[in-house]
């Protein structure tokens, strides 16, 4: 549904853009958005330069309906507009501002055309609003799925890192855990850990869980889940690190895990060792109890 | 391809499955292998699945069952090479087939069988020094 009004306002975009563009840019530059240092003013004029073009052009051709086609090419660039802002990591209200600044220029303008018939203003002026709002929602919509994007993107390079496997011998893998474990994690670390068992032929795979605060259900029930991918895949797991205050937790929990498990990572890996038919020996007594005896 | 091969090898039957199971594939092939492990008194059962790339409900059951047949007819079976894919995804549907015993490749199920092999031999052998 058009707005009412929204004739007067296309007539004055299109005779006004000068003097609207002038007035908008210095109110951009006046509310500060070049003092962070994050954006050229160069850019800056350009990115206004385009927007008050495509208004325009969106105005023509398609009066009022922010959703309609017209208004695509607008609602795209202001979209890039603030995905890149963003990134640069301008606060929302900088980002709102972009677009809700030009309000005053638009009624500064409107004011200048129609002035003589209030009522014209009136309308006029709620059309311009009706539509800066919807513009400047659009562009909050996008910065805000943007920033989620980049959460997103962070949360998942540090579920990559945090879950390392390491080869201690031949066919003894680690899997050094630290931090809460989630079933997005726990995805993650399945992966990588029954990729390394192909990868390195391994027979049995240490789970440390020295690093990882607290065992409740689910973070068993997360743990017995990679321990049953293993055994299909034909590898052994032994759980070694748990800490006295997580013992206690999972028995009042109620919490079983019906693996081997060991107190340390060392005592875990001389099991293993055991079980692959290896010895650890000494290969001479150390200087200084020969000395002794 | 209609039948699975089941090859022959000393005691120990192999299966190795090459292409995606189906339902009737799976049914003939728990038949089938029932009827050889059967007919020709194998003490072991070998099936490799390292090309199997996707797996239902249906086809773990199948293999939990293929497993728990060969015990009632005193077979042990390995399921050999399985991709941490289907791994899983088995884990996910809940199915840990813990009936049946699993290696890495078919060396190491071959090792597994084998000894079992030889742990039985070595009580028969005990049991008919005791008779004597």
């Amino acid at each position: 549904m058009a707005v009412e009004g929204t004739e007067t306002l296309t007539e004055t975009v299109k005779a006004e853009e000068a003097s609207i563009l002038a007035a908008w840019l210095s109110l951009l530059k006046a509310s500060g958005s070049l003092q962070t240092g994050r954006i050229r003013e160069a850019e800056l004029d350009t990115q206004a330069h385009n927007v008050l073009g495509q208004l325009r052009d969106s105005l023509v051709t398609g009066a009022g309906e922010v959703g309609s086609d017209a208004y695509s090419s607008l609602c795209d660039t202001l979209g890039e507009i603030s995905r890149s802002r963003a990134v640069q990591g301008f606060t929302p209200t900088d980002t709102a501002n972009f677009v809700f600044s030009l309000k005053e220029p638009i009624y500064d303008a409107l004011n200048r055309t129609c002035g003589n018939d209030p009522a014209a203003v009136t309308r006029a002026t709620w059309a311009a609003s009706h539509l800066l709002d919807e513009l400047g929602l659009h562009t909050m919509e996008v910065f805000l799925a943007s920033r989620e994007e980049v959460i997103g993107r962070q949360g998942q390079e540090i579920a990559e890192l945090s879950t390392p496997v390491v080869r201690l011998w031949d066919g003894i893998l680690a899997l050094p855990l630290i931090g809460t474990l989630d079933s997005a994690r726990t995805g993650v670390m399945m992966e990588n850990l029954l990729q390394a068992i192909v990868d390195e032929e391994a027979e049995i795979a240490i789970i440390d869980i020295t690093g990882v605060p607290t065992v409740d259900t689910l973070v068993a029930q997360h743990l017995l889940k990679t321990i049953a991918a293993a055994r299909l895949m034909g590898a052994d797991c032994i759980i070694s690190g748990i800490r006295p205050q997580i013992a206690q937790t999972m028995v009042h929990l109620g919490v079983e895990l019906n693996v081997v498990s060991k107190a340390t990572l060392a005592d875990a890996f001389a099991l293993a060792l055991k079980r692959t038919g290896r010895t650890v020996v000494r290969k001479q007594q150390p200087s200084i109890s020969s000395t002794a005896s | 391809m209609d039948r699975i091969p089941i090859l022959k090898l000393g005691g120990v039957l192999i299966v190795t499955i090459q292409v995606d199971m189906h339902d009737r594939l799976a049914l003939a092939l728990e038949e089938d292998l029932t009827a050889k492990i059967a007919g020709t008194g194998a003490r072991g059962v070998l099936i490799e699945i390292s090309a199997l790339e996707i797996v239902d409900s249906f086809i773990g059951r199948m293999l939990d069952n293929i497993a728990a047949i060969s015990r009632v007819l005193d077979a042990e079976t390995v399921v050999v090479g399985m991709r941490p894919a289907v791994a899983i995804t088995l884990v996910e549907l809940g199915l840990e087939l813990r009936g049946i015993k699993t290696a890495l490749n078919v060396e190491r199920g071959m090792a597994m069988i084998r000894d079992r092999l030889a742990e039985d031999d070595d009580l028969e052998s005990a049991r008919a020094r005791h008779e004597d």
